[in-house]
């Protein structure tokens, strides 16, 4: 397995080598990443070649790196049947970036694109029916990305008044706590805010 | 005189029997023609990748048994063999055994579940009935094993989380050797009845090449025929030493692929027949302390089990840094999870690929040009379950 990546590596290096910015297999897993101007045309040469035939997209998978001055970052996964290996290509954008969709390749990125729409708030070029789909009619944030409270905003009920579901900012008994781990001793970040506003509030 | 027809628009869901959950479907008619789908899905939508990113490792794996939740432990099992290749730790022969064991189990669960309820769409109730008994002692199996019927929680990075009960192995056992008579049952239910077939047969035809198009994977592939399973090509656990065989169809229709569901039960058995033989005794969690956690014994004798019972109940384990994608052949097609670790105790991102996301997908493409009628044998044909579309 691994040496038919290698081999790949290599065929894909020297076909793709302007465009290939970085080529690491880890885990016997092959990984390139690319411009995001290049993906269509490495998409069409890796499906289209008969040599590396990736003809089928599995998923595509979006992260956010919020601190990073190119946020987002795209994962597409590959699968070839007829040599039965895989291959993830990575992209690498700002905020405000438009990506080609690669919806006349593959079919099925379709909805995958609209998915990273609708959780990241990336934008696609050329995508025949760009909206959000697994989140609520109306939706408004982009609920995978890092500084969107897992809580949410709103939340729904049933109101017996007005005989509907309504929308209501989201009400919490106790507000959800996330343990910082990394450093046990020091106390959790949200005493430690309280602390820091006592000491401000001793200063002035 | 050309008499001009309005297109209607119909909607189908989001409750709906035949639905199969939570699926709106607007439908654009001409007569009984259906000239587009279009299905609104996210209305069983909790978020699941976001909690994920909040959890540990041991806390995101309950979220895995609530995606398909017919076949639950396939989907953990993804997610285990996700977290232990990166922190690279070695699984122990029994408790691999066991894992196959029990995603068989959950193959059969799913194939059962999916064959006699399509046939409950289209108008035979009987199957469902006699199939949900066999389901109720499947389910038994799992309760046995992890304490519960449906959310398992069985699996564990570098395991299981305990050793089956002694006489568990021997009711299996007994079970596959009475299965395959009620498969029979089934079939002759089914396969050769002419109501079935007229509902079935030529009904959303894939061709080879859309299949690969679509995304396809599992029996949705296997039924166009592309001989294709993740347990023979890119094997796992211990499938390259079993013995089975690959049902694929011919004409990628609901009918082929409603044989391929029952071929597929019958080699899972004879898989879990194969696993019951030769399951050796041994542990069944890895023994590395840092990952799984110590017995009730130990953590009474000796200090160092229990701190570790202690960091691993509230820290977690810590996964080195990097990026993997797993997948397993669950019974509704490819499952897969790309996990993004940044070292810490949490994983950084979990993307699920869930194969009823693609099939639900191409549902435009199937079903154009068929009747009304047919919406529910090709929706019932391409085995979708909510929870993990959803996700």
């Amino acid at each position: 397995m691994i040496e038919s990546l290698k081999k790949l590596e290599k065929f894909i290096n020297s076909e793709l080598a302007s465009k290939i910015q970085k080529s690491i297999i880890e885990q016997n897993e092959f990984l390139i990443e690319i411009d995001e101007s290049d993906l269509i045309e490495v998409v069409q040469f890796l499906k289209s070649n008969e040599k590396s035939k990736f003809r089928q997209l599995i998923d595509i998978a979006g992260v956010d790196y919020p601190e990073e001055e190119k946020r987002f970052q795209l994962v597409y996964l590959f699968l070839s049947h007829e040599n039965n290996n895989r291959i993830k290509i990575s992209i690498r954008f700002q905020i405000d970036q438009i990506i080609s969709s690669i919806t006349k390749i593959f079919p099925s990125a379709n909805w995958m694109e609209r998915e990273v729409f609708d959780m990241y708030g990336i934008k696609f070029k050329n995508h025949p029916d760009l909206r959000r789909i697994l989140t609520d009619y109306g939706f408004k944030g982009h609920p995978l990305r890092k500084d969107f409270p897992l809580t949410g905003f709103n939340e729904v009920r049933y109101s017996e008044k007005e005989k509907k579901v309504i929308y209501e900012p989201v009400k919490l008994e106790q507000n959800y706590r996330n343990f910082d781990f990394e450093s046990p001793w020091e106390g959790t970040s949200y005493i430690k805010e309280i602390k820091n506003v006592k000491k401000d509030g001793k200063k002035n | 005189m050309v008499k001009k027809t309005k297109s209607l628009n119909l909607n189908f869901g989001p409750q709906h029997p035949a639905a199969h959950g939570v699926l709106r479907l607007i439908l654009e008619l001409d007569g009984e023609v259906v000239e587009k789908a279009d299905p609104h899905i996210g209305l069983l939508h909790r978020g699941t990748e976001k909690l994920i990113e909040h959890k540990t490792y041991t806390q995101a794996l309950p979220y895995f048994d609530r995606l398909d939740y017919v076949a639950p432990m396939n989907q953990e099992h993804a997610f285990a063999l996700a977290a232990e290749k990166l922190l690279n730790v070695e699984v122990p022969i029994r408790a691999k055994y066991i894992r196959v064991i029990f995603c068989e189990i959950g193959r059969i669960l799913s194939h059962i579940l999916n064959v006699s309820t399509q046939a409950l769409d289209v108008g035979a109730l009987t199957p469902s009935l006699w199939g949900f008994e066999e389901r109720e002692t499947l389910m038994t199996f799992y309760e046995r094993a992890s304490g519960s019927r449906l959310h398992a929680n069985y699996f564990r990075t570098g395991g299981v989380n305990q050793d089956i009960p002694l006489r568990l192995i021997d009711d299996i056992e007994k079970f596959c050797k009475s299965f395959p008579k009620i498969i029979d049952d089934l079939e002759g239910l089914l396969t050769d009845n002419r109501i079935f077939k007229q509902r079935n047969v030529e009904i959303g035809i894939v061709s080879k090449a859309e299949a690969l198009d679509h995304s396809f994977s599992g029996v949705m592939l296997r039924g166009s025929g592309v001989p294709w399973d993740l347990r023979r090509s890119q094997p796992y656990e211990i499938y390259k030493d079993l013995d089975f065989k690959i049902p694929i169809g011919k004409n990628g229709d609901c009918y082929d692929r409603y044989l391929c569901r029952i071929e597929e039960m019958r080699e899972s058995v004879k898989i879990i027949l194969q696993c019951v033989e030769k399951i050796p005794k041994g542990p069944v969690k890895s023994i590395d302390g840092k990952i799984s956690p110590p017995n009730r014994d130990d953590i009474k004798q000796s200090m160092e089990a229990l701190i570790h019972h202690f960091k691993l109940f509230t820290e977690g384990y810590r996964v080195p840094k990097g990026n993997v994608y797993t997948a397993v052949e669950a019974p509704k097609g490819e499952f897969g999870v790309y996990l993004i670790s940044d070292g810490s105790n949490k994983p950084y991102r979990c993307k699920i690929r869930a194969p009823g996301f693609s099939h639900l997908q191409a549902m435009d493409y199937l079903i154009r040009g068929h009747m009304l009628a047919d919406v529910p044998a090709v929706l019932g044909s391409l085995d979708i379950v909510f929870g993990e579309v959803d996700r």
